[in-house]
């Protein structure tokens, strides 16, 4: 079935163009609590356009069977399917089909890395793994800017191995001290792990300086993509990194399926993390064999049908063309950013307006508790994201235990950021400050 | 009303920032017990302290520190408001009533006579994700006074 768009292809993203898209996103029409929805929450998940929904559901209706398995017609057909939006998602990165893994989401795709890094430490995977191999004396560093799907992970990882974990901190304002980085990467660090785009502050990561410190000193590097791949250009290659962690969610995609970028060396090398059916060649009572890369890393009975889905957001997101989708929520992050500086009592965290952010912007309304803010909001078919947003260390570190955040994307004209920050404005004096 | 003026109630909006019981009351040498609650979607955390009387099953103080939502704060106020005097028994009783009408989805008209201010989080009910900010500092109390008088 030929995918039909609304607009053409690499068109500068306005509000007339962006009117245009919502009709594919029938749930932005609806309303709550009698009011039209305005959603800024894409942060923690975006909504599916029906050329997504469709192809999921063509899927279903015309291939569905089970892939890497089988001869007949329709496993044939699922199989390409599958391999087709493996080749398709990994391009969207410029990545190798080889070099992506499934996984069911970031957060997964993180704990493998994990998991595979403390198999390696345990001598699983033998001589060629020993490059991931962990101990006493060797230190992982993260910063304190993260989701705590880039924390946790590393905290049991280091808590299994041996080794130490380390945080490059914040500033006051809740950014990567680049400086401070320099002195905490040592010859000591084997991993060096940092989010691309922080899903609170709003900050783009100044990822050639990170990787440049951790190449010095033969350090792997990871990067959380979750916030980046979604919503501007990023080429793997170019940025250098080993690894990356992403999900299909924030990006127009369904729930249930995320991805790890590995380079091909690297995932050639590393040891499994899940294992079992598909992921192996040859299996005797004592021991298997593993598939190369990247099926070794995908046991078990796969989620074709969301790979399927996120193949055909990618192909959205390609047809806007992500320099466009860029330089709009950029648009969109500054008029937040300006809209939420100048209301009084309230504290924008991440980079001054009129600074390069993202198209999210979280703020602190002193006296007035994120939940009430929220509250309020919804009240007007507002939906914004309050809490710690899984970053707790963070907002301990801006002395916070929670905010609220407002995150665009491309669905999302001017004029709902204008109605999000009218409505924000009366928030402190409705709670009578 | 609407929905939103059923749930912040003027009560509730004055008790969140007039707090009754806020700052932890020295229990040295008294029949005490603290409990803390914590709430992880949130963030939102209490520490509580109930204070019995010397020779009775009755409360004699309810004080807290913590932080959260008018909601959360306007509850442990409240609490610390209505406690003092009652006996456990009574502010047993109390503490399941609350409960009970803070579950029920807007269902259970409140007996102001039983609930008194506490009546006041009756629309709370209504949204079913900030039944637990108005039950986080009921629930320390109702903790802290069966410890106590054990
Ligand atoms: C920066 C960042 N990292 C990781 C995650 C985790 O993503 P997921 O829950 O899809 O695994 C998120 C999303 O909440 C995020 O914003």
């Amino acid at each position: 079935m030929a995918i039909e768009y609304r607009t053409s292809p690499g068109a500068p993203l306005t509000n007339d163009l962006v009117r245009e898209l919502r009709k594919d996103f029938p749930i932005l029409d609806r309303t709550v609590n009698g009011n039209a929805l305005t959603y800024l929450d894409t942060g923690a998940t975006s909504q599916n356009p029906l050329q997504v929904l469709d192809a999921e559901r063509e899927y279903y209706l015309g291939a569905n069977s089970a892939v890497h398995r089988g001869a007949h017609t329709l496993a044939v057909d699922a199989t390409d399917a599958f391999e087709d939006a493996r080749r398709t998602v990994a391009g969207f990165i410029n990545a190798a089909e080889t070099e992506l893994v499934w996984t069911s989401n970031a957060t997964e795709a993180l704990n493998l890395l994990t998991y595979s890094f403390a198999n390696a430490s345990q001598g699983i995977g033998g001589h060629d793994a020993a490059r991931f191999a962990l101990g006493e004396g060797d230190e992982i560093v993260t910063t304190e800017q993260e989701h705590h799907a880039n924390i946790i992970p590393w905290q049991i990882l280091a808590e299994r191995t041996g080794a130490t974990l380390r945080y490059i901190p914040v500033t006051d304002e809740g950014l990567i001290d680049y400086e401070a980085a320099q002195t905490i990467v040592s010859d000591r660090t084997r991993v060096l792990t940092f989010t691309h785009v922080s899903n609170v502050a709003g900050s783009v990561t100044d990822v050639e300086m990170l990787v440049s410190l951790a190449r010095k000193v033969g350090a792997i590097t990871v990067l959380d993509a979750c916030q980046s791949v979604p919503h501007m250009p990023v080429d793997v290659k170019k940025l250098g990194v080993d690894f990356a962690a992403f999900s299909a969610h924030k990006m127009l995609a369904p729930t249930g399926i995320g991805a790890l970028y590995g380079r091909n060396e690297l995932l050639e090398a590393m040891p499994p993390f899940l294992t079992g059916g598909s992921m192996i060649t040859k299996v005797t009572m004592n021991e298997a064999q593993w598939m190369p890369a990247p099926i070794k890393f995908e046991a078990g009975t796969q989620r074709v049908s969301q790979a399927v889905a996120w193949a055909a957001a990618v192909r959205y997101l390609d047809h806007l063309g992500m320099d466009q989708v860029h330089a709009w929520e950029a648009h969109l992050g500054q008029l937040l950013a300006e809209g939420i500086a100048e209301i009084p009592g309230i504290r924008l965290i991440g980079p001054a307006a009129g600074q390069p952010r993202a198209g999210l912007a979280a703020f602190h309304v002193e006296g007035v508790h994120p939940h009430d803010v929220g509250q309020l909001l919804d009240e007007k078919g507002i939906a914004v994201r309050v809490g710690h947003h899984c970053a707790q260390p963070l907002h301990r570190a801006l002395g916070l235990t929670a905010s609220t955040r407002a995150s665009a994307y491309i669905y999302n004209t001017t004029e709902d950021i204008e109605r999000f920050v009218d409505q924000l404005s009366t928030v402190r004096a409705y709670f009578g400050y | 009303m609407s929905g939103l003026e059923q749930l912040y109630q003027q009560i509730i909006l004055e008790h969140s920032k007039q707090r009754t019981g806020e700052g932890l009351i020295e229990a040295e040498g008294k029949r005490a017990a603290s409990n803390h609650q914590y709430n992880p979607t949130c963030g939102d955390e209490i520490n509580l302290r109930v204070i019995l009387k010397d020779q009775e099953e009755v409360i004699e103080s309810i004080s807290w520190e913590g932080n959260g939502c008018s909601i959360s704060m306007a509850a442990a106020s409240v609490l610390s408001e209505m406690a003092p005097g009652m006996t456990t028994q009574e502010f047993q009783a109390l503490v399941d009533d609350f409960r009970e009408m803070l579950r029920s989805r807007g269902t259970v008209e409140p007996d102001e006579e039983v609930l008194g201010d506490a009546a006041a989080f009756a629309g709370v009910s209504r949204f079913v994700a900030r039944v637990k900010c108005a039950m986080l500092s009921w629930v320390a109390a109702e903790e802290a006074a069966k410890e106590a008088s054990a």
